[in-house]
C-alpha cells in the first residue's frame, strides 16, 4: 500500500500533477524559460515524425513483400508452347493431369483457349481472331503448404511426356523481390538510426545550454544540500516532459499521415487501374503494427530525451569541483 | 567541528589572501568573524563550505579530512551546515516560501510534511505576508530574512552567516541577532561574519576572529 502510494507520488511528480492544497506550486527547480524548450520540442517532433515514417515504411514493405512472396510461392506455372503436329488441347490436359498426380500439388488448372485469349486481350485488343496465332497455353499449379513439391522431378516428367512444356517456379521473381524488400527495410533502418542519433545530439546540445544558463541555480542547489543525482533528476524531468510533448506531436503527425495514405489508397483501389496495383502489392493494408510502432517510438523518444539529459548533467556535475 | 591548520589561499596567480590560518570552531560555540572589507571573510567561509580549495594547509570538518572527500560526503557535510550568503542567492523563479523550503525539498521531503514549519519560521522573521512573492520584488532586508530562514529551516549543526544584518535597520538587526543566539542556545555553532561593531557589542561575550593582512587573530 505504502509502496503504491510512493510510486503514484513519483508518477504525479513526473506528470506535474499537484498533490493536495499545498503552498508550494511544485514549481520546477530548473526554470522553463532557461531551456530552449520550444526549439527542442520542434526538433524532437520532427525527428519522431521522420523516424515513424521510416519505421512505418519498413513495416509496410516488409508485410507486403512477405504477403506477396507467400502468394507467389504457393503457385507455379506450366507453359506449353504450340508444337507442329501435336494437339495442344490434349497436351495441356495431360500436363494438368501429370501435375495433379505429383505430391505437393493441390490443384492444376489449365486455361482454355478462350481464357488464354482473354488474358492477351489487354495487349492485343478485343475482336481479334487468335486461332491462327501460336498462343501458348498456361496451366497454373497451386501447391499445398504441407508437402514440398520436387520441382526438378516434375520438370523432368513433363519434358519426357510433352515436348514444348516448361515449368516456371517463379524462383527468380521471389529472389528479386526478397532482395528488394530487404534493401528497402535496411535503408529505412539506417534512416531511423541516423534520425535517432541526430535527436540525441540535439538533446545533448539543449541540455548543455540549459546547464550553462543554470550554473547559478545548480550552485545554490549544491549549497542547500542537493545531491548530484537529485539535480540531474530535475533536468531529466524537464527534458522528459519536453520529449514527451515533441514525441506526441511527431507521432500524431505520423499517424495522421499513415491514416491519410491508407484512405487515399483505398479510394484509389476502387478504380480499375487501382486493381492492378492491388494485384502487384497485395492488400496495401496498414497493419495495426505500424501504429503500435509509432506509439512505441514516441514513448522511447521521451524516455531517451530524459535519459540523455540526465546522463549529461550527471557527468557534468561529477566533473565539477 | 571545523579545524584549519596553516591554511593559505590565493585566487589564481594573485597574492595570498589568507596566510597560515589556524583555528577551530567548537561545537555549540558562538563567534564573530570580522575585519575590514576585502580582508577575506567571505573567502574563509567559502573554504569552510568546501566551495573553494585551499592552496595549502589542512581543513577538517566534523572530524573528517575535508580535502579528500568524495561528492556524496561533501553533500552530506553541507546538509549539516546552514549558510547565509552576503549576496543572498535566492532562486528568482521560486516564491519566498519555496526558497525557504528548498533545503527540505532537495532532501526529498514531501511538501505536506514541512508546510507548517516553514510558514511558522517565515512569520517569525516577519515575512508571513510575503510568502508568495518572488525574490526580485522583495526589499533588501526581506531578501536577507528569507536567506536567514532558508539557512535555519534544517536546524544545522553549524551556521555560517555572511553579513546577515547588512541590509536591515538596527532594530531588525537586533531581532535577527536574537534569532542566532536562540539557535546557538539550542546547540548550533554560529559564525557571523560582519564589520558591524554595534552588532558585535550586543553580544559581548562572543569570541572574535579578526582577519587583517591575511592573518587571523583570535580574541576569546
Ligand atoms: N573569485 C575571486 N577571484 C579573485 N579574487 C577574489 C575572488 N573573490 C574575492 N577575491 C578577492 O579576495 C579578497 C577577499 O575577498 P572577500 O570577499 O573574502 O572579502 P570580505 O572580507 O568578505 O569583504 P567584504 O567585507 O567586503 O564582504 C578581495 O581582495 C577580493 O577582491
Ligand atoms: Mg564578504
Amino acid at each position: 500500500m505504502n509502496m503504491f502510494a510512493e510510486a503514484w507520488g513519483r508518477v504525479k511528480a513526473i506528470l506535474g500533477v499537484k498533490s493536495g492544497p499545498g503552498i508550494g506550486r511544485d514549481q520546477a527547480l530548473v526554470p522553463a524559460s532557461s531551456i530552449a524548450g520550444r526549439a527542442l520540442v520542434t526538433v524532437v517532433a520532427i525527428m519522431t515524425f521522420l523516424a515513424s515514417l521510416a519505421a512505418g515504411a519498413a513495416i509496410l514493405i516488409g508485410d507486403a513483400s512477405s504477403a506477396w512472396q507467400d502468394q507467389v510461392a504457393r503457385e507455379m506455372t506450366i507453359q506449353i508452347r504450340p508444337t507442329a503436329g501435336r494437339d495442344i488441347e490434349a497436351d495441356s490436359a495431360k500436363a494438368a493431369q501429370l501435375a495433379e498426380k505429383t505430391p505437393g500439388v493441390a490443384a492444376a488448372r489449365a486455361y482454355t483457349k478462350d481464357q488464354s485469349e482473354a488474358l492477351l486481350q489487354p495487349w492485343l485488343g478485343a475482336g481479334l481472331d487468335l486461332s491462327e496465332l501460336p498462343v501458348p497455353r498456361l496451366i497454373t499449379v497451386s501447391l499445398t503448404p504441407k508437402t514440398r513439391l520436387d520441382a526438378t522431378a516434375l520438370r523432368r516428367t513433363l519434358a519426357a511426356a510433352i515436348p514444348g512444356a516448361s515449368l516456371d517456379d517463379h524462383r527468380l521473381w521471389l529472389e528479386r523481390l526478397a532482395v528488394m524488400a530487404r534493401t528497402v527495410v535496411a535503408g529505412a533502418a539506417v534512416i531511423f538510426a541516423l534520425v535517432l542519433v541526430a535527436m540525441v545530439l540535439a538533446v545533448a546540445f539543449a541540455t548543455r545550454g540549459a546547464m550553462a544558463g543554470n550554473r547559478e541555480i545548480i550552485e545554490i542547489l549544491h549549497y542547500v544540500g542537493a545531491a548530484d543525482a537529485y539535480i540531474s533528476r530535475q533536468f531529466q524531468r524537464r527534458f522528459f516532459r519536453l520529449g514527451l510533448r515533441g514525441g506526441a506531436i511527431g507521432a500524431g503527425a505520423a499517424i495522421i499521415s499513415f491514416l491519410a495514405l491508407s484512405t487515399v489508397s483505398s479510394w484509389w483501389r476502387a478504380t480499375p487501374s487501382g486493381e492492378q496495383v492491388d494485384v502487384m502489392f497485395g492488400d496495401f493494408n496498414l497493419s495495426p503494427n505500424v501504429y503500435a510502432a509509432i506509439i512505441l517510438i514516441a514513448a522511447a523518444v521521451a524516455i531517451l530525451t530524459g535519459y540523455v539529459s540526465r546522463t549529461i548533467v550527471f557527468r557534468h556535475l561529477r566533473d565539477l569541483t | 567541528m571545523v579545524r584549519f591548520e596553516n591554511v593559505g589561499l590565493r585566487y589564481g596567480m594573485g597574492t595570498e589572501i589568507l596566510k597560515d590560518i589556524s583555528f577551530a570552531i567548537e561545537p555549540q560555540s558562538f563567534q564573530f568573524l570580522t575585519g575590514p572589507s576585502g580582508a577575506g571573510k567571505t573567502t574563509l567561509l567559502r573554504l569552510i563550505l568546501l566551495s573553494l580549495r585551499p592552496t595549502r594547509g589542512l581543513i577538517s570538518l566534523f572530524g573528517r579530512d575535508a580535502l579528500s572527500l568524495d561528492k556524496a560526503a561533501i553533500t552530506d557535510l553541507r546538509r549539516r551546515i546552514g549558510v547565509v550568503f552576503q549576496d543572498f542567492r535566492l532562486l528568482d523563479h521560486l516564491t519566498t516560501y519555496e526558497n525557504v523550503a528548498l533545503p527540505l525539498r532537495v532532501r526529498g521531503k514531501e511538501e505536506a510534511s514541512y508546510r507548517a514549519e516553514v510558514t511558522e519560521l517565515l512569520r517569525w522573521v516577519g515575512l508571513g505576508d510575503r510568502m508568495h512573492i518572488l525574490p526580485p520584488v522583495l526589499s533588501g532586508g526581506e531578501k536577507q530574512r528569507a536567506v536567514i530562514a532558508r539557512a535555519l529551516i534544517v536546524r544545522p549543526a553549524l551556521l555560517l552567516a555572511d553579513e546577515p544584518t547588512g541590509n536591515v535597520d538596527p532594530s531588525l538587526a537586533r531581532r535577527l541577532l536574537r534569532l542566532f543566539t536562540e539557535l546557538h542556545k539550542s546547540g548550533t555553532s554560529v559564525v557571523i561574519a560582519t564589520h558591524d561593531l554595534a552588532l558585535m557589542d550586543q553580544f559581548d561575550g562572543a569570541r572574535r576572529l579578526v582577519l587583517g593582512d591575511g592573518r587571523l587573530h583570535i580574541f576569546d
